[in-house]
């Protein structure tokens, strides 16, 4: 099945890059203090939105990149073979679900080794500006692979504040992204509202979020989703009220 | 003219083609009269000028006849009157100017003070406008209805003068009186030096018909043709003698017939001129190419030329163009005939002389070649100047020192910090300073942390996903969230959202509020245009802006109480940087009153 040529169905076949924030901070954070939203209970938003995604065309592609505190990685691929091997452990897990938490440990790991004070200070961001890049690169690829190629979105999970000393970096990957015709949407699940993902989403044409009811996750992602898969493009979201407020950019 | 009247002999004609009646027109500030001569006790024509739209006149030159016309508001009326000579025409045409300005200004003066009548009329007409000047504003009014609009609520509302509107659109009124300036008329591009023979078809008589046009194009085109005419004609051969030459060279050239022009050539050295290479050209393309760029390289592309080769190379007139080598110099080629042209109508028309006598157009053409050459730079210096190009052009970027602009290096002590408050602000300014205030628990060491996400990471590997994903409470709490939100913006189904704000409001809404912004806007650049306030005029003209703003305060509260609820929250937002605006206008004006009250007091004979 995984043979069906994709570039006749390209248009209305979606390429989703989803950007988790897994600063741990943040997730430590919030699980100590509030308990809102549990770092697992929003795997299971995401990983259950991600499927419903795979669901409504089999040609769609997800790819989930980790945005981490010191680094960023690809850690899981819906294109690559070994992702569709049926992984039945039992039975309890999609098989997506097994295969990228086992990377998220890997990667949660490697971003340990690589943190060098013991407890920082200030503002703990995550590498936005690095996961952006990672997947914007990962698009050119997907444009440079053929003629006919997927529409490629791009979402934040973001969690954590923005990083004042990534600004250049992330609005380079924004502008990048609005010349590569990429959406960028943002879903932000933290206290406070990202001036850079609003900056993304405006300037990019995407939609920007931030979910009242994080219990409810799953709910906002798949309506969203509309945008994100031509399919639903019936349903009518809400627009995004908050319009970046600082500097306007060309 | 002075004494308010003209008195001046001419012929009244009722229109352009009719003859005329020889009388008197007397003209005075209201009124022109004009009485015939067989008949001096009947008035002939007695209007007013308020009844005088505008006038027209003819252009002074010797074909013309000195007229003037004197259009009536009717359409198709007026009254036209043909004097002796232009300097007569126009001494009235001046006066009647005059007149007319000081009409219309008065005019719009008593309708400023027709509704404006419970307030004292403050326009001061300082200015004294030509009839010109008054019908490119009344054009400008006319076309743009935005600034109608405006003039009508200001000016004629007695917020602002005549003058004042006018003066924050000066560049509007000398865009167009640039426009209006006359557009000279190039060569045409089709190229009539190719001057067709005609034959008749009988005899082997061939005509070549010359217009002066073409023989304007022939001196600019061919400066050997121009330099021959000016050293044969007249002291050599008449003007029909040379031409008739230049066509018989002409025609050899025509008919590719290169021995035959080597031959006559040799016989007749008058005729060689024209067949010949032309020198001075010749001459021009040299220095030109001394000006190429000096990184061009022409031989690069010499690989390119394909017209040696078979089924290359262009065609004329049916037959293909080679260049013989023994001829060469009788052949003109396609190629240098078009270059020379395209050159000469890129040029354009540097000669202001009626064309008509031959000579005079070749003597100007040769005058102002000559100065053309005289503000060329020298050879040398053109050297110089070459020579300068190849070192800039050579130089390895990399190598060089930036030569950038001097500037002044933006100083921020700490980035971080800046950026840091920056983004504070940017969350106060987003209301949910509530939240924003709970910052992440970082209390917990890198190493807590990491352990924490993996033990959750882990634990999930082991129960999987939570089933239900959603509670069914909390989805539809969600469900009633989002429809919420969606039914205050149903108008926007399936529409960009991109679009404006301003596209979902109902159009007189719309309307309404653009007109009170772009009005905002007008009387907020006169009002901070006027300070600092030095004089009593520019006191009362901020206090007259001052009442006129204070109008349009309510106005926008109306709008906002009107909108339906569906809107009401996007209007207010449109309406607050507006209503900001004036409250800073307000508070400017208050201080700087209470500061003046303050200072007169202490200095009674303050001019206020």
């Amino acid at each position: 099945m995984a043979s069906a040529p994709s570039k006749q169905y390209s248009d209305d076949v979606s390429l989703l890059m989803v950007l988790l924030d897994t600063n741990p901070f943040f997730w430590g954070g919030t699980n100590t203090t509030t308990g809102v939203l549990s770092f697992s209970s929003f795997l299971t938003h995401v990983i259950s939105f991600l499927n419903s995604i795979i669901l409504l065309n089999q040609l769609n592609q997800v790819v989930v990149i980790a945005t981490g505190f010191n680094s960023c990685d690809y850690i899981y691929e819906s294109s690559t073979s070994e992702a569709i091997i049926v992984n039945s452990d039992n039975g309890q897990m999609p098989a997506l679900c097994s295969k990228m938490l086992q990377k998220l440990e890997e990667f949660v790991i490697r971003d340990e080794q690589l943190s060098k004070e013991n407890s920082p200070t200030g503002i703990v961001s995550s590498l936005l500006s690095g996961s952006l890049s990672l997947a914007l690169c990962y698009i050119q690829k997907v444009f440079r692979s053929g003629p006919l190629h997927p529409h490629p979105r791009i979402l934040c999970l973001q969690g954590s504040p923005d990083g004042p000393e990534q600004y250049v970096a992330v609005m380079n990957a924004i502008f990048s992204a609005q010349r590569s015709m990429v959406p960028i949407d943002s879903c932000v699940i933290g206290a406070q509202h990202s001036a850079f993902l609003q900056q993304a989403s405006y300037i990019t044409g995407g939609v920007y979020l931030k979910p009242q009811q994080l219990d409810g996750l799953f709910q906002y992602l798949t309506i969203q989703s509309r945008r994100l898969v031509p399919d639903m493009g019936m349903i009518c979201t809400p627009t995004d009220p908050h319009k970046p407020n600082c500097a306007t950019y060309p | 003219m002075s004494s308010g009247q003209v008195v001046m002999r001419a012929r009244y004609k009722k229109t352009a083609k009719a003859p005329g009646i020889q009388g008197v027109l007397i003209m005075t500030e209201d009124k022109f009269v004009f009485t015939r001569d067989d008949n001096m006790s009947s008035v002939e024509v007695d209007v007013g000028f308020r009844s005088i739209k505008g006038h027209k006149f003819t252009k002074e030159a010797p074909q013309n006849k000195a007229l003037l016309n004197l259009t009536q508001e009717v359409k198709g009326g007026g009254y036209i009157f043909e004097f002796d000579k232009f300097s007569e025409r126009d001494i009235c045409r001046d006066f009647v100017g005059k007149v007319l300005g000081k009409l219309q200004a008065t005019q719009s003066s008593a309708q400023d003070a027709n509704v404006a009548s419970e307030k004292p009329t403050i326009t001061v007409h300082d200015e004294q406008l030509s009839a010109e000047e008054m019908e490119l504003r009344m054009k400008l009014l006319r076309d743009n209805s935005e600034l109608q609009k405006l003039h009508k609520q200001f000016v004629i509302g007695g917020v602002l003068t005549e003058a004042e509107f006018w003066a924050t659109r000066k560049k509007l009124l000398a865009v167009n009186a640039s426009r209006t300036s006359k557009q000279r008329v190039g060569f045409k591009s089709a190229m009539i030096a190719d001057v067709r023979p005609l034959t008749d078809g009988r005899t082997n008589k061939v005509t070549f018909s010359l217009t002066p046009e073409i023989i304007h194009q022939i001196f600019t085109e061919k400066p050997a043709v121009h330099q021959a005419f000016l050293n044969f004609v007249p002291s050599k051969m008449t003007e029909k003698d040379f031409w008739t030459k230049y066509c018989r060279a002409e025609y050899l050239h025509r008919t590719k017939n290169a021995v035959a022009a080597a031959a006559e050539a040799a016989e007749d050295e008058e005729l060689a001129v024209f067949l010949k290479q032309d020198d001075i050209l010749a001459r021009e393309a040299r220095r030109k190419i001394r000006r190429v760029d000096p990184t061009l390289d022409m031989e690069a592309d010499e690989g390119d030329d394909y017209i040696h080769l078979p089924d290359h190379g262009i065609l004329r007139d049916g037959s293909k163009e080679i260049t013989d080598t023994e001829y060469e110099q009788y052949r003109r080629t396609l190629a240098q005939d078009l270059n020379r042209h395209a050159a000469v109508v890129l040029e354009g028309r540097t000669l202001d002389v009626e064309l008509g006598d031959t000579r005079t157009v070749a003597e100007a053409l040769a005058k102002s070649k000559k100065a053309e050459l005289a503000t060329e730079k020298s050879d040398d210096k053109a050297n110089q100047e070459r020579l300068e190009r190849v070192s800039r052009m050579a130089e390895i970027e990399d190598l060089q020192a930036p030569h950038n602009l001097p500037f002044a290096p933006l100083f921020i002590k700490d980035p971080r910090e800046y950026f840091d408050s920056q983004q504070a602000n940017a969350l106060k300014a987003l209301g949910d300073a509530g939240v924003g205030t709970k910052t992440i628990n970082c209390s917990l060491s890198t190493g807590q942390a990491y352990g924490s996400l993996r033990e959750l990471i882990s634990e999930m590997k082991v129960t999987g996903l939570s089933d239900p994903v959603v509670k069914p409470e909390v989805a539809l709490k969600v469900l009633n969230g989002l429809t919420q939100h969606l039914s205050s913006t149903k108008y926007n189904l399936g529409k960009n959202p991109q679009e404006s704000i301003l596209d979902r409001l109902p159009n007189r809404t719309k309307e309404e509020l653009l007109h009170h912004w772009i009005s905002i806007q007008e009387l907020l650049k006169h009002f901070w245009s006027s300070y600092p306030i030095t004089t009593a005029y520019l006191y009362t003209k901020v206090s007259r802006l001052k009442d006129a703003m204070a109008e349009i305060y309510p106005n926008l509260q109306g709008i906002k109480e009107s909108a339906q609820s569906d809107f009401r929250h996007q209007v207010s937002l449109l309406v607050q940087p507006m209503l900001q605006a004036l409250d800073a206008a307000f508070t400017h004006y208050d201080a700087d009153s209470q500061k003046r009250s303050t200072k007169s007091g202490e200095r009674s004979n303050g001019f206020i």
